[in-house]
């Protein structure tokens, strides 16, 4: 195995998680074409390679904190299709940063493509804060296809937020999201999408409030551009005394297309749960805010998306 | 200096502005008064290009800007500081004030703008231009911003709206501190008898007119006089 970064290695990683491979520290596990590239591991933070599938569990002991785990994909091959199944367990009491994320450098005309599955077990009271970034660059028209599911147990009191962005260079991408929430268990999403040209970004968030006093806040910001289209749907179920509040906000841009379809059901007095969802496109007054501090059309547009995204 | 020459605006029938002729020299705060929907805030917004006039021509120091757009304006020294502030989701108090520097500022220089308006940095910087914030406090950040500008010619619509008494005497303070460049003219749009005492000369608008127009010393005390018989707000009725 050779396991020597190049430089699109060193790119995409650090577009992805904002890393500097040779300063890399704690627990990381980089997969590169389908293959194990690198992995670190730390007396309390276990990565192994499972044996009935690809992918990894990643067990962290109880009380680990403020330590981080590094979870990168790169594929540069071209054509490749992978799939992966990552699992997290999560200690009781810990509080660690996951940052995982895929980059896709694709010069061909062959698709590109990743699934990652990736399944939280989060202990009572454990804290996790999980950050996922996708990007996809190269010259080819290949497909650069990315399809993350991510599936989380919150345990009694455990909070986990997760903090998605996708701005550039992914041709296509389903985002799926399934929570199971006990007592008093929070989940904090805040998804970030662009698309351009003809990209198409779905996503669909599912949370189940199980648990008494467990809440949610879901805060979709999309800016969909060119002939691009997005499609948010949540469906978030109240099942005992909970709260949630789904926020889904997009602007449109030339002839991009956004749909957003929220479901909310109360199956319990005690629910309380909000949905607000507003698309449209860059609003007039905002432009001529900018323009009067003597920016351009143009420049005012950047920043008013540079801040919606960030 | 800008001068407004044959000025007139309307919309839907009706005569927002008739014919407007106007003249701001340099060095001068101009406080702009009238009742409400008499056109105060429409000539505001056609002095920076917001709005375009159905005939006449504006000139800023000799040049015709008529048809010159909002940001062209803006670079050649004309500033707005809006009657209702705008919102931005994720633009922060920091960013919007970077964007009008046009630089990175340091956070001593935003600390000044800030303190400036009473607003304390370590509070706001952060905080992002939306909702969270209250009416009064998107008006103080509208008027630092205005202030960092420092624009030969900067037009406030209504900057008291909003803002408490203690934070008046800062307010007319940030109006003296810009007449301070010899080069800038103040033009503020107001009701509040405290903004009409610090003005060189005033203007009154009366449904889309000029009714009066003149030094502070001349119009103010007849301003009193029919505000306090309650004719001052009502239109064609002196
Ligand atoms: N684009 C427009 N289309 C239709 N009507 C307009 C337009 N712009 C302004 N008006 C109308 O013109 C009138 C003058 O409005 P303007 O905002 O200039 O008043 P103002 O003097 O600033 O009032 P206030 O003291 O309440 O701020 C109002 O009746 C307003 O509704
Ligand atoms: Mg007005």
């Amino acid at each position: 195995m050779n396991s020597t970064p190049n430089e699109v290695d060193k790119k995409i990683l650090k577009k992805i998680s904002n890393i500097d491979i040779s300063k890399l520290k704690g627990a990381y596990n980089i997969r590169k074409d389908g293959k194990l590239f690198v992995r670190n591991t730390t007396p309390t933070i276990n990565i192994v390679s499972k044996k009935d599938k690809d992918g990894i569990d990643i067990i962290i002991k109880e009380n680990t904190k403020n330590e981080s785990v590094h979870i990168p994909v790169i594929l540069e091959k071209e054509g490749l299709n992978d799939t992966v199944y990552n699992d997290f367990h999560i200690g009781e009491n810990a509080d660690v940063t996951i940052i995982a994320g895929c980059g896709i450098h694709n010069d061909s005309h062959k698709k590109s493509e990743h699934d990652g599955i990736h399944t939280f077990y989060v202990g009572k009271n454990a804290k996790v804060k999980y950050i996922e970034n996708h990007y996809g660059e190269g010259t080819g028209d290949g497909k650069n296809v990315l399809n993350p599911t991510t599936i989380i147990y919150l345990e009694e009191g455990a909070t986990l937020e997760m903090e998605t962005l996708q701005i550039q260079g992914v041709t296509s991408t389903i985002r799926t999201t399934k929570a199971y929430l006990k007592n008093d268990s929070n989940l904090v999403i805040k998804e970030k999408i662009m698309t351009t040209d003809s990209q198409e970004a779905t996503t669909d968030f599912y949370v189940e409030l199980n648990g008494k006093n467990s809440s949610t806040h879901v805060v979709s910001r999309s800016i969909a551009k060119d002939g691009s289209k997005q499609q948010f749907s949540s469906n978030i179920q109240g099942n005992t005394k909970c709260f949630a509040h789904v926020e889904c906000d997009a602007i449109v841009m030339d002839d991009a297309k956004v749909v957003a379809i929220p479901r909310i059901d109360a199956n319990n007095v005690e629910a309380n749960l909000i949905h607000e969802a507003a698309i449209g496109k860059i609003a007039g007054e905002q432009l001529i805010k900018l323009m009067s501090l003597g920016l351009s059309e143009k420049q005012a547009e950047k920043e008013i998306i540079n801040g919606f995204l960030k | 200096m800008l001068e407004i020459k044959d000025v007139c605006f309307s919309r839907d029938g009706k005569d927002i502005l008739k014919n407007i002729n106007l003249k701001f020299e340099n060095n001068k705060v101009i406080v702009i008064t009238g009742a409400n929907g008499s056109g105060k805030s429409t000539l505001a917004k056609i002095i920076m290009g917001i709005e375009k006039p159905d005939s006449g021509s504006i000139y800023f120091n000799g040049i015709d800007i008529t048809n010159m757009k909002i940001n062209e304006r803006a670079n050649l020294g004309i500033g707005f500081a809006f009657q209702q502030p705008v919102k931005f989701k994720g633009i922060t108090v920091e960013d919007i004030l970077n964007i009008t520097a046009g630089k990175k500022l340091n956070r001593s220089e935003i600390c000044q703008y800030l303190s400036d308006v009473g607003l304390c940095t370590k509070d706001y910087l952060t905080r992002e231009l939306d909702s969270n914030l209250s009416g009064g406090e998107l008006k103080r950040i509208e008027i630092a911003m205005l202030a960092l500008k420092n624009s030969e010619f900067t037009l406030f619509d209504e900057p008291e709206a909003g803002i408490d008494l203690w934070s008046f005497n800062s307010l007319i303070d940030i109006f003296e501190n810009m007449k301070n460049n010899t080069k800038n003219t103040i033009v503020i749009i107001s009701h509040q008898e405290r903004i009409l005492n610090i003005a060189d000369e005033i203007v009154v608008f009366d449904n889309g007119s000029i009714k009066e127009i003149g030094k502070k010393s001349k119009v103010l005390p007849k301003l009193l006089i029919s505000s306090k018989n309650g004719r001052y707000t009502k239109e064609g009725n002196e």
